[in-house]
Parts: C-alpha cells; sequence; structure tokens
C-alpha cells in the first residue's frame, strides 16, 4: 500500500540534516554515508553521492534527477549473484 | 468492417467485447468509451452506424491512449527503470521476475523456457 500524502515522503531526519548541511556549505563533492535504504530520493539530494549500505560495505549511488521518487536501497543491491557451481562457459 | 485506432474489430461480437480487441482498452474501459458515445454496449460491432464508429474513434483519441503509443510509453518506463540502474531495472535486464516473486521454481513466463543444465555432479559415495 502506498504512504499517506498526508505525512510526505520518509527521509531519514539525519540523512535531511546532513544533506542540509553540504548545501550550505556548497561541498557538493563530499559524500554521506547512510544505512537508510527506506528514504526516498528528494529533488535535494540530485547532484550528490550517497554511500548506501548494503549489508556488507558503502555503495557510492551517484544520484540522477530520474532517480527521484525511488528509495536509496533499490541502488545499493544486497545479494551478489556469482552464478552457479560447476557452471563454466563462454 | 469497424476500424478503430488501427485495429479490425471482430464483427460478430458485442459492442464492449469487440473494443477491447485494441491493446489498451479493457472492460471497464470499453464499457466508459460506449456510454460516453451514447451506444448500447451489447449492439453487435457489425451494427455500429458509421457515426458511431465515428464517434468511438474521436473520444479514444481525444482521451485515452492505446496501441503504439501505448506501447512506446510502457517501454520507455522501462528503459527508465533500466537507465537508472535500480533493482527494478536490473531484474528487467537480467529477465528474471521484478515484483519479488520467487525463481526457485516457477518464473518461466520470464525466463522463458528451460534451459537444462547438463552434467549435474553425480552424488559421492
Amino acid at each position: 500500500m502506498a504512504r499517506s500524502l498526508k505525512k510526505g515522503p520518509y527521509v531519514h531526519h539525519k540523512l535531511l540534516k546532513k544533506i542540509a548541511q553540504i548545501h550550505q556549505s556548497g561541498r557538493r563533492d563530499k559524500s554521506i554515508k547512510t544505512w537508510s535504504r527506506a528514504s526516498m530520493i528528494i529533488p535535494d539530494m540530485v547532484g550528490l553521492t550517497i554511500m548506501v549500505h548494503d549489508g556488507r560495505k558503502f555503495v557510492p549511488v551517484f544520484i540522477k534527477e530520474s532517480m527521484v521518487g525511488h528509495k536509496l536501497g533499490e541502488f545499493a543491491p544486497t545479494r551478489t549473484f556469482k552464478g552457479h557451481a560447476g557452471h563454466r562457459k563462454k | 468492417m469497424a476500424r478503430i485506432a488501427g485495429v479490425d474489430l471482430p464483427k460478430n461480437k458485442r459492442g464492449v467485447i469487440g473494443l477491447t480487441y485494441i491493446y489498451g482498452i479493457g472492460r471497464t474501459t470499453a464499457r466508459k468509451i460506449l456510454q460516453e458515445a451514447g451506444i448500447d454496449e451489447n449492439i453487435r460491432v457489425k451494427d455500429w452506424t458509421d457515426q458511431n464508429i465515428r464517434d468511438i474513434a474521436t473520444y479514444i483519441r481525444n482521451n485515452l491512449k492505446v496501441e503504439g503509443e501505448l506501447r512506446t510509453e510502457v517501454q520507455m518506463n522501462i528503459k527508465r527503470l533500466m537507465d537508472i540502474g535500480c533493482y527494478r531495472g536490473i531484474r528487467h535486464r537480467k529477465g528474471l521476475p521484478v515484483r519479488g516473486q520467487r525463481t526457485r521454481t516457477n518464473a518461466r513466463t520470464r525466463k522463458g523456457k528451460r534451459k537444462t543444465v547438463a552434467n549435474k555432479k553425480k552424488a559421492t559415495k
């Protein structure tokens, strides 16, 4: 079920704070680390690189405009599939 | 013969059903179209007057996205997902189910025909 519009998009409050900080300092090259995979990507994040935790390490995600409305976790896969055992070809 | 949005409609079917042969029109939309055009939904496609057909065609043109245009839109949406590299896009790229279904078994619609992996290791002993 979709989230109620009344509440607005969910973004972790600490992440919001860090984004505001970056915008204030104007240092867009600085990346933000976050575990908050459920946070929605909002227009303020466009152009930033956010390090999203995948359970093991942080995956750098460069935010493009077309990503707005998706969640951060969608861009940092949690599973790595290395192929089936004994399956060699090509 | 009724030809709407570049599709020939089956002439012996009821109006509501006939319209569903157009990509992008299902039962609900078909019903709505006929209501707007003031045509009974039980009238067979072959019994529509030219004016009826024109009314229907106009309504579709002005209000709905159907056939090629709609297919393009769907493809564009999928392409967008693939371009931004999100999870759903990756699933589309790999031809696997996108909405969290199991893939251990089934999922044949997305994966296509079974490809048997030959020579599975024999159990030792």
